[in-house]
């Protein structure tokens, strides 16, 4: 049987995240949207979002703001991701697989390139 | 879809759609009287009569981009492929709760799949939901309920990584150890 992670654990997070809050410097605001309506859910828009989340978790990134949309309006580019570097325009990719993911992570947010092969818009 | 735990990302995205405040997802298996049963409940803006009479209808959706939706329809077909039954409640201002019954052993019964996938899903993506989730085993029950983690937390995000990691082993030991007590 697994020991199960307690509130006391959570007291030990809360303050590394409050240490490494006041080390950082000030980066640029990042907000990731995906959309889990039916059809994004159906293509795949919860193990995609899931390879968002690992990706912060392992790369250990800050200030990233991830939310969901019901629904974006185009359906047959789901998953769609879309993603707002502080006040740059928004970008939304289309058919973002895990590893698509994985790549406009490292490109895109981390590097600041956007990953031109999968943009669907800029807005 | 592939696993039921999709089935219940997507209802519960319909209570967010319905701006519910509070939202809670059960699954309880029961294996000596062969059930699987799945719930989702909310306080959102419910819905009248005539339409919970057509919302299993596939024809029927609230979104206005396109006229079918699809979810409500797929998930009693799944039920009912497997024995079971399906059942909505809801009125105007009262929420609504989304039953659905399998026969557990049942061969077409889909896997339940990634839940706690579903459930971090929901969490991170909806952050002013209050979420409550009961994950239960022959009576053995695992609850979760992100408001003493939201507290705890006190303005540091839900996705900064150290809480991700802390959410992901925290509802993955508390499923594991529902189902170890019955094993």
């Amino acid at each position: 049987m697994s020991k199960v992670k307690s509130l006391e654990d959570l007291k030990r997070v809360r303050e590394e995240a409050l240490k490494k809050q006041a080390a950082k410097n000030t980066a640029s605001k990042i907000q990731i949207i995906i959309g889990m309506g039916t059809v994004g859910i159906v293509a795949g828009a919860r193990e995609t979002l899931k390879a968002i989340l690992d990706f912060i978790e392992q790369e250990k990134l800050q200030d990233i703001s991830v939310r969901q949309t019901s629904n974006i309006g185009m359906d047959s580019w789901e998953p769609i991701i879309q993603i707002v570097v502080g006040d740059k325009p928004k970008v939304s990719y289309g058919k973002v697989t895990t590893q698509i993911a994985q790549q406009i992570m490292q490109e895109h947010v981390v590097d600041g390139n956007i990953v031109k092969e999968y943009v669907i818009e800029i807005q | 879809m592939k696993e039921l735990a999709l089935h219940l990302l997507d209802i519960a995205e319909n209570s967010v759609a319905a701006n519910a405040k509070n939202i809670t997802i059960t699954v309880l298996f029961d294996t000596v009287q062969d059930i699987l049963q799945m719930k989702v409940e909310d306080d959102g803006k419910g819905m009248d009569a005539e339409r919970l009479n057509r919302i299993t209808d596939p024809f029927v959706t609230s979104r206005t981009t396109r006229k079918v939706g699809l979810g409500i329809p797929l998930f009693k077909a799944a039920a009912e492929a497997c024995n079971g039954s399906f059942d909505i409640q809801s009125a105007p201002g009262q929420g609504t709760i989304v039953t659905a019954i399998f026969q557990n052993s049942h061969i077409d019964r889909m896997p339940l799949g990634n839940l706690k996938s579903t459930l971090v899903s929901l969490l991170i993506g909806y952050p002013d939901v209050h979420w409550v989730m009961k994950y239960g085993f022959n009576g053995n029950i695992f609850e979760f309920d992100d408001e003493p983690i939201k507290k705890e937390l006190e303005g540091i995000s839900l996705t900064d990584p150290a809480v991700l990691g802390f959410l992901n082993e925290y509802i993955a030991s508390g499923i594991e150890n529902v189902q170890a007590t019955n094993t």
